[in-house]
C-alpha cells in the first residue's frame, strides 16, 4: 500500500468514506473546512450525500435522522460550531444512536480565533449538552491517526450504540503527513434491528425517541446507559506510553501537545533526565489505570495542554492525588514549545513543585 | 538527517506551495515528512509561512521554531525569523524584495534575486520555485532526480500544464551563481 501525503482534515474525510459513511452534513468553519470540501467533491461520485446545511444545528439534526435509519452519518465543525451542535448530540445520546461528530478545535471562548486549541476537553468528555451522558472521545496526534481513529470511532459508535467524537485540533487538521489508507476500513458489521427503515408489515414499528415522561422509565434508561458506559470504560481505554519504564517525571499530553512533549522528552533524556509520556488516545474513557500505575513510581506528573488546565483534573482523579500534577500550557491559539515543556520537566526533576 | 525548514513571505507568493514541493519530493525519497501551514484568514496579502520537516527518523512536533533552513521572501519575515535559525544553519533571501543583508555571522546566507529572475524568464509567479532550486543546490535536502514526478503530485490536476514552467524555475535557481 503506497503512502500518500494528505492534510489531517482530508484524511478524516477519506477514512470516513472508506468506513462506509455515505452521509455527511456540515457547515463551513476554519480550521476544518477541508473536511466538507473533500466530502463535497467525493460524495456525489460514489452515490453518497454531501449537504451543506443552513446551520450547525440543522446539520447535527440531519445526522440524527440518518442515524435513526441505521446508516453511518457524520458531521464536522470547529469549536463555536460544535457548541451549536450540543442540543442535537444530547438527543442522539437520548435515543442511543451511533454517529460521528468531529471537532477540529480552535481557540475560544466565543468566536475566539482560528488557531489550534484543546480547550473543548471538558465539553467533549464531560457531556457538553444537557442530561447525564458521555461520548466516546478519540484524540488523534498524527494524520495517520486522523484516518485510523475515524474508522475506530464509527466502529465503537455502532458497537455501543452511542455517538463518538473525534477531538482534533487545528494543527493536526491543517498539517500534511504521509498516510496509508486501507481500501476497506468499515470494520465489523453490526445488526441494527432498532433502525427505522420500514417494517415491510413484518414487525412492530420501531420508535426512535428521547422523550420519557414517566420518571421511573427515564431513570431505568439512564441506569442502563451507565451500565453500558461501565463496559466502555472497562474495554476501550487506550493510550500510548513513551519511555515510561524507568521514568521519574511523567508527562501526560494528547494531540499536538503530545507531539511537542515527545521532543521535550527526547531532549530531557539527552540531558540524563528520566522523563516519559502517557498519551491518552481515548479521552473518554480516560486511561486512568495507566496513570494510577505510574503514580507509585514517579516524582510527579506534568499535564501539557492547549487549555487553562482541563485534562489535569482527570489526571488528579486517576492518581488519587498521590503525586503533584503541574500544568504546562499555552492558550488562545498558542502552542507550548519543546523548550517550555523541557523546563517544566527540569523543574519537577529538580524538586520544584 | 532531521532537517527543519521554515519558508516565510506574503500570502500569494507561493510559500505554502514551495513547502509542498519539498514535502512531496521527500516522500518520493521515502523520507519521513511533515508540512504545516500557518496563515491568517486572508486569501492574499498578510503573512504566510510554512514548516516542513524532512527526516530519516519519525517526525516529532511539526512546528519548526528553530529552522536549519530559512527561506524568506519579504523583509518582515527576515526580521522576524533571522534570530531563530539554528547556529550553522542557512538562510535563503529573495534579494529583489529584501534590501538588507543577514546580520548574523554564525549562519550561511544566500542571496537570490528570485523575483527579478522570474520576471525576466516570463514566469513572474514562480520566484518561489527559483528559491527552492537554490535550496536544493546548496543543502541537498532533497535531490533533483525525479523532480517531475513530485511536481506532478503537487500541482493540481487542472494545472498540470504548468509543470514545465515550475521545472524551469527550479533549474534556474539551481544553476544560479551568486
Amino acid at each position: 500500500m503506497a503512502k500518500v501525503l494528505m492534510k489531517g482534515n482530508e484524511a478524516i474525510a477519506e477514512a470516513a468514506i472508506r468506513s462506509g459513511c455515505r452521509h455527511y452534513f456540515g457547515y463551513p468553519i476554519t480550521p476544518q473546512t477541508e473536511i466538507a470540501a473533500y466530502m463535497a467533491k467525493r460524495m456525489p461520485k460514489i452515490g453518497g450525500t454531501f449537504l451543506q446545511a443552513e446551520s450547525e444545528i440543522s446539520a447535527i439534526n440531519m445526522v440524527y435522522g440518518v442515524a435513526s435509519a441505521g446508516l453511518r452519518a457524520m458531521t464536522s465543525s470547529s469549536s463555536p460550531g460544535v457548541s451549536l451542535k450540543q442540543e442535537g448530540i444530547s438527543y442522539l445520546v437520548g435515543c442511543d444512536l451511533p454517529a460521528l461528530i468531529v471537532n477540529v478545535q480552535r481557540g475560544g471562548p466565543g468566536l475566539g480565533g482560528i488557531q489550534p486549541s484543546q480547550s473543548d476537553y471538558f465539553q467533549a468528555t464531560k457531556g457538553g449538552g444537557h442530561g447525564d451522558y458521555h461520548l466516546i472521545v478519540l484524540a488523534p496526534a498524527s494524520v495517520q491517526e486522523m484516518a485510523d481513529l475515524t474508522a475506530k470511532a464509527f466502529d465503537l459508535a455502532d458497537k455501543y450504540r452511542m455517538p463518538a467524537m473525534l477531538l482534533a485540533d487545528g494543527t493536526i487538521g491543517q498539517m500534511m503527513e504521509p498516510v496509508e489508507l486501507p481500501e476497506d476500513m468499515s470494520g465489523p458489521k453490526y445488526d441494527k434491528p432498532w433502525a427505522v427503515r420500514g417494517t415491510e408489515n413484518k414487525r412492530e414499528h420501531n420508535i426512535i425517541n428521547s422523550l420519557y415522561l414517566v420518571p421511573e422509565q427515564l431513570e431505568v434508561k439512564n441506569f442502563e446507559r451507565y451500565k453500558k458506559y461501565a463496559e466502555v470504560e472497562k474495554n476501550e481505554a487506550l493510550c500510548e506510553e513513551y519511555m515510561t519504564e524507568d521514568a521519574d517525571v511523567c508527562v501526560v499530553a494528547f494531540g499536538i501537545a503530545a507531539r511537542v512533549s515527545k521532543n521535550a522528552i527526547d531532549a530531557a533524556r539527552a540531558k540524563g533526565i528520566k522523563a516519559g509520556l502517557i498519551r491518552p488516545i481515548t479521552l473518554w474513557p480516560f486511561p486512568s489505570e495507566n496513570i494510577a500505575k505510574m503514580a507509585d513510581r514517579v516524582k510527579g506528573f506534568i499535564s501539557v495542554e492547549l487549555s487553562m488546565g482541563q485534562m489535569i483534573e482527570d489526571i488528579r482523579l486517576a492518581e488519587s492525588c498521590k503525586k503533584p500534577v503541574k500544568l504546562c500550557n499555552r492558550v488562545g491559539g498558542m502552542i507550548p514549545s519543546p523548550e517550555e515543556v523541557l523546563k517544566a520537566i527540569e523543574d519537577m526533576e529538580g524538586g520544584a513543585f | 538527517m532531521y532537517t527543519q525548514i521554515l519558508i516565510a513571505g506574503f500570502g500569494g507568493q507561493g510559500v505554502l506551495f514551495a513547502g509542498k514541493v519539498l514535502a512531496y519530493k521527500g516522500l518520493t525519497e521515502e523520507k519521513q515528512i511533515s508540512w504545516l501551514p500557518s496563515y491568517g484568514p486572508e486569501m492574499r496579502g498578510g503573512t504566510a509561512n510554512c514548516s516542513v520537516i524532512v527526516s530519516d527518523t519519525p517526525v516529532g512536533s511539526p512546528i519548526v521554531s528553530v529552522p536549519d533552513i530559512l527561506i524568506v521572501m519579504n523583509l518582515p519575515s527576515l526580521d522576524k525569523y533571522e534570530s531563530a535559525v539554528t547556529k550553522g544553519g542557512c538562510v535563503f533571501v529573495d534579494s529583489t524584495l529584501i534590501g538588507r543583508k543577514v546580520e548574523r555571522t554564525d549562519i550561511t546566507a544566500h542571496y537570490i534575486p528570485a523575483t527579478k529572475m522570474a520576471r525576466e524568464l516570463g514566469i513572474p509567479t514562480l520566484a518561489n520555485m527559483i528559491m527552492i532550486g537554490k535550496v536544493i543546490k546548496e543543502t541537498g535536502v532533497v535531490s533533483m532526480d525525479g523532480l517531475r514526478d513530485a511536481l506532478a503530485k503537487t500541482v493540481s490536476a487542472k494545472h498540470q500544464d504548468l509543470i514545465d514552467a515550475n521545472l524551469k524555475a527550479i533549474e534556474a535557481g539551481f544553476n544560479y551563481a551568486e
